[in-house]
């Protein structure tokens, strides 16, 4: 059978894990599980699923029933989603769950089911669960036909057909693109391609860098202390393995939630024995001549032994598909509305062209209506919902994707969750609970309002503090509460990153002169 | 009358339900008595999520604080406090330190369950309540803390008092603190001279180790060992005893269900989760404090003032749930209070699950035609825990195990 467990709603009340403890486990409030347990777990695993006090827990055909629209459902005609991932299967889901009957495909680049990704850079990693383990549960029967294996290489718009590696053509009336990202490269090409070097996006790679660990490296080198690097560097400490860890910015997590709280997870790592190299890069992989990764030159002139490096420097979007689409592509994704409607070259909304997930690139009405994307698990799963909802749906009747962003992550057996934009800050105030016991409640404001919360290990809290930033709450919080104490030290400077600017790709040129004939295009640096 | 007095009036224990549309109608309503009555879903989730809310009675504003424990158990806590005692006592009963000592006990639940359900062969008439819903968590309760199941008769008129002390509404709050005080003041002594012998010579039981254990955290107290042990005692006592009486009660109302249940084993499961949407054994949460005024469903409780939530209320909720009045035995993503929610989520959670699982589904299989001989039974006076105190079966036989 299959588990998912949406982490994103899991407050750590632990239910699963008395339930079913061969199947969940749980160190303080960081939740590893099994995705496909054994078949005489069954019993075990319903009653960890129905006991869920949030019903985060999904099994294999446990979606309700079909939802009753509100106006016209386009029932009928032909829906091609691409990307076979988690936001492309669970809008197909949605798609049948609103009534859509007609015909649907899936085109993925990857053989295969959808698999779930955040365990690849845990519990697989651990050895805990296998990398096949990883199927994403049937919620309900989506009837579709899959072109798995076969990359997707051009959309057009206007003829309404997606071109595919392999020379063939789907045509469509609607379609969504869900082509997540893939991990970032290091950018010498010799030095990736040494024995040693790896990157952790898929099923393989896991799969990979899972082999690495076991065979008991002198020393890993991890480059970035973002989530997957810190994640990894987590594994390898539970692994008792050696591993330095190699971070640009003043400390890790310092993108996604400022230099405050990575202050408290560079503290965390170097409680668990981690080499963290801060306000450091690595400027060389070196090898010993034969192919093999043997260390690596640092920026401080220095140099560190190692003979597995992992390069976690981020992702990059699959969009370059779409460059002759006249769809409104870059780096940062495809710039669509709030309704997960592709924007085209010319800043136009279009009608039949959908996008959700990591590729995403949308106005959020919290956040000044600034254009985000959003690589979380919780994102791809509410985005897609919307996104399938408005692909059925007549123009009365459509949604706005308006959820607060929630992520989570465990490293060094700590449950860091995060709600609102982080990033989005010039102050955060300790609230409840203390950094020094790697147990409390952080929370981000921004001109005199909340805007996020960070917690570890205290998600049950969570919740609270969303209702806050969708409130506008006014910050700092000015109202006694409980848990106050240790960490009641007012408000200070979040030390967030500066808000970076997309740097230029290709350039935007109009041309016309008559309104009617007015119209962008882009010019790509050679 | 007003709406919580027709409710907590013991005329009405057999149905408070048909209150309860009244109820939500004002979905935080103030009493006379100055305590704020929340009953819908939504808010009862948010306040039990609510930094702003105590837990702690002696936050109430005036002299209610006076009244108050001066030393709470975890229940009566707030954090930090009540996430050390709380993470203390966890760690000899559940996650992360011991997740399979409640999986463990269900073999002795099993064996417990068919032994008093072979005690109903020979007849034709038992009593489900004296007879297999109340001593079973007793025993379950006594062999995981480790308190003589021989002393049962002692501490059972003890735990029956406090709980009966129990409930919302401040008018005469001062008398039964009293009661309550008395009656827990036995408790702690008689639970006081276990803890003792266990300090000295420790056995595998939890008492023993919430004595014993000291950690890079610490450990308890003796004084907190025994508060602990009088709330899980009477916790795990008070509160199952209810949950498998209501599914009897349930299920023998509805005939079909005894019928599906026994074609599919497997849905004693989702059933019980039912059980404790629709027949919950804890209908309110009484001890809540506001420590800061606070504005939900566009009503503001003023800073120390006593909340009461409504769970029974709140899982009834049709804007929360379809056909909140029916029982849909394998109800899909079935979000309910039965246990509350927040920190202070039911402790023995897991526990009660797992008994009523296995002893309702044995009486299910095992009880030939079985039918209610009084409808409704007769209820315990408690408007909070609520449940029958007699529940008279009448049935053409028993299965063998």
């Amino acid at each position: 059978m299959r588990v998912v467990v949406d982490l994103t709603r899991c407050q750590g009340y632990g239910q699963c894990v008395f339930l079913a403890p061969d199947v969940f486990t749980m160190r303080d409030e960081a939740l590893l599980y099994d995705l496909q347990p054994a078949d005489e777990r069954r019993e075990h695993v319903l009653r960890a699923a129905a006991a869920c006090p949030v019903q985060a827990i999904h099994l294999d055909r446990t979606a309700g029933p079909p939802r009753e629209a509100d106006g016209e459902v386009m029932k009928d005609g032909r829906i091609v989603i691409v990307g076979a991932s988690l936001a492309g299967a669970r809008a197909a889901e949605v798609l049948r769950r609103e009534g859509f009957a007609g015909s649907l495909t899936m085109i993925g680049d990857e053989r295969g089911e959808p698999y779930d990704r955040p365990p690849l850079s845990k519990q697989v990693l651990t050895g805990q669960v296998p990398p096949e383990h990883t199927l994403l549960p049937r919620l309900r029967e989506i009837d579709a036909e899959w072109l798995c294996g076969t990359p997707a290489t051009g959309l057009d718009v206007a003829g309404k057909r997606v071109r595919l590696a392999d020379g063939r053509e789907v045509g469509f009336d609607r379609v969504l693109l869900a082509t997540g990202t893939r991990a970032r490269r290091w950018p010498d090409e010799a030095q990736a391609a040494l024995e040693g070097v790896h990157t952790l996006r898929d099923a393989r790679d896991a799969a990979g860098l899972r082999r690495a660990l076991a065979a008991g490296p002198r020393r890993v080198l991890i480059l970035g202390a973002g989530f997957t690097g810190s994640e990894i560097a987590s594994v390898c400490r539970e692994l008792d393995l050696p591993v330095t860890v190699v971070e640009r910015g003043p400390a890790p997590l310092y993108s996604a939630m400022g230099g405050v709280i990575g202050d408290v997870a560079a503290g965390l790592q170097r409680e668990h024995g981690v080499d963290l190299r801060c306000d450091t890069t690595v400027t060389e992989l070196l090898s010993d001549g034969a192919g093999r990764l043997t260390g690596a030159r640092l920026s401080d002139g220095g140099t560190v032994e190692a003979d597995v490096a992992v390069v976690a420097l981020g992702s990059v979007r699959n969009v370059e598909w779409l460059r002759d689409s006249g769809l409104a592509v870059s780096a940062w994704g495809v710039t669509c509305d709030a309704g997960c409607r592709a924007v085209d070259l010319n800043g136009l909304v279009t009608d039949d062209v959908f996008v959700a997930g990591d590729i995403a690139r949308f106005p959020h009405p919290l956040y000044e209506y600034q254009f985000m994307t959003l690589e979380h698990w919780g994102n791809a799963v509410s985005q897609a919902e919307i996104a399938a909802h408005n692909m059925v749906s007549d123009q009365a009747h459509r949604w706005p994707h308006l959820s607060v962003p929630v992520f989570w992550s465990s490293q060094f057996g700590v449950n860091i969750k995060s709600v609102g934009v982080p990033t989005f800050a010039d102050q955060v105030v300790f609230t409840q609970g203390s950094p020094e016991e790697r147990r409390f409640v952080a929370v981000y404001g921004y001109k005199g309002r909340i805007t996020a919360a960070v917690t570890f290990d205290q998600a049950m809290w969570l919740e609270f503090y969303q209702h806050r930033i969708e409130q506008a709450a006014p910050f700092p919080p000015d109202y006694r509460h409980v848990g106050m104490g240790a960490a009641d030290g007012g408000p200070v400077p979040a030390r967030v990153p500066e808000r970076l600017v997309p740097s230029a790709g290709a350039t935007v040129v109009v041309t016309g002169h008559d309104p009617a004939e007015r119209r962008v295009s882009l010019v790509h640096p050679r | 009358m007003s709406v919580l007095k027709r409710i907590l009036d013991p005329a009405g224990r057999a149905d408070p339900y048909r209150f309860f549309g009244e109820l939500r109608a004002s979905p935080v309503a103030l009493q006379e008595d100055g305590t704020y009555l929340v009953s819908t879903y939504r808010e009862i989730v948010a306040l039990l999520h609510d930094p702003r809310i105590s837990s702690d009675r002696r936050n109430l504003k005036g002299d209610a604080a006076r009244l108050a424990d001066p030393e709470p158990s975890f229940i009566g806590l707030d954090p930090p406090e009540h996430d050390r005692l709380r993470g203390l006592a966890m760690r000899h009963f559940g996650p992360p330190h011991s997740p399979e000592t409640v999986e463990r006990l269900r073999p002795k639940m099993l064996s417990l369950a068919t032994s008093l359900i072979d005690a109903l062969d020979g007849r034709t008439r038992a009593d489900i309540v004296d007879e297999v819903a109340y001593p079973l968590p007793v025993a379950v309760i006594c062999a995981l803390l480790g308190v003589p199941e021989e002393d049962e008769p002692h501490f059972h008129a003890l735990a029956d008092e406090v709980v009966e002390t129990l409930g919302p509404g401040e008018e005469d709050r001062a008398e039964r603190e009293r009661a309550r005080r008395a009656a827990s003041l036995e408790l702690s002594r008689y639970l006081g001279g276990l803890v003792e012998a266990r300090g000295r010579e420790p056995r595998g039981d939890l008492l023993s180790g919430l004595v014993t254990y000291r950690g890079p955290e610490g450990g308890m107290t003796a004084e907190e060992v025994v508060s602990t042990a009088v709330l899980l005692l009477i916790a795990g006592h008070e509160t199952t005893i209810n949950l498998i009486a209501n599914g009897m009660l349930t299920f023998l109302r509805r005939p079909e269900l005894l019928d599906r249940l026994r074609a599919d084993p497997h849905l004693i499961i989702p059933a019980v989760e039912e059980l404790l949407r629709y027949e919950p054994p804890v209908q309110f949460v009484s001890s809540r404090v506001a420590l800061d005024d606070i504005t939900i469903a566009g009503t503001t409780i003023p800073a120390g003032s006593p909340v009461v939530l409504a769970m029974a209320a709140g899982s009834r909720d049709p804007g929360h749930v379809a056909s909140p009045d029916e029982f849909v035995l394998d109800r899909p993503r079935n979000e309910h209070l039965g246990f509350g929610g927040g920190v202070h989520y039911c402790f023995g959670a897991p526990l009660a699950r797992l008994e009523a699982q296995v002893v309702l589904g044995e009486l299910v299989r095992r009880l030939r035609g079985p039918r209610l001989v009084a409808d409704p039974p007769p209820y315990r006076p408690s408007a909070v825990l609520r449940g029958p105190r007699h529940l008279v079966v009448d049935y053409d036989g028993v299965a063998p195990a």
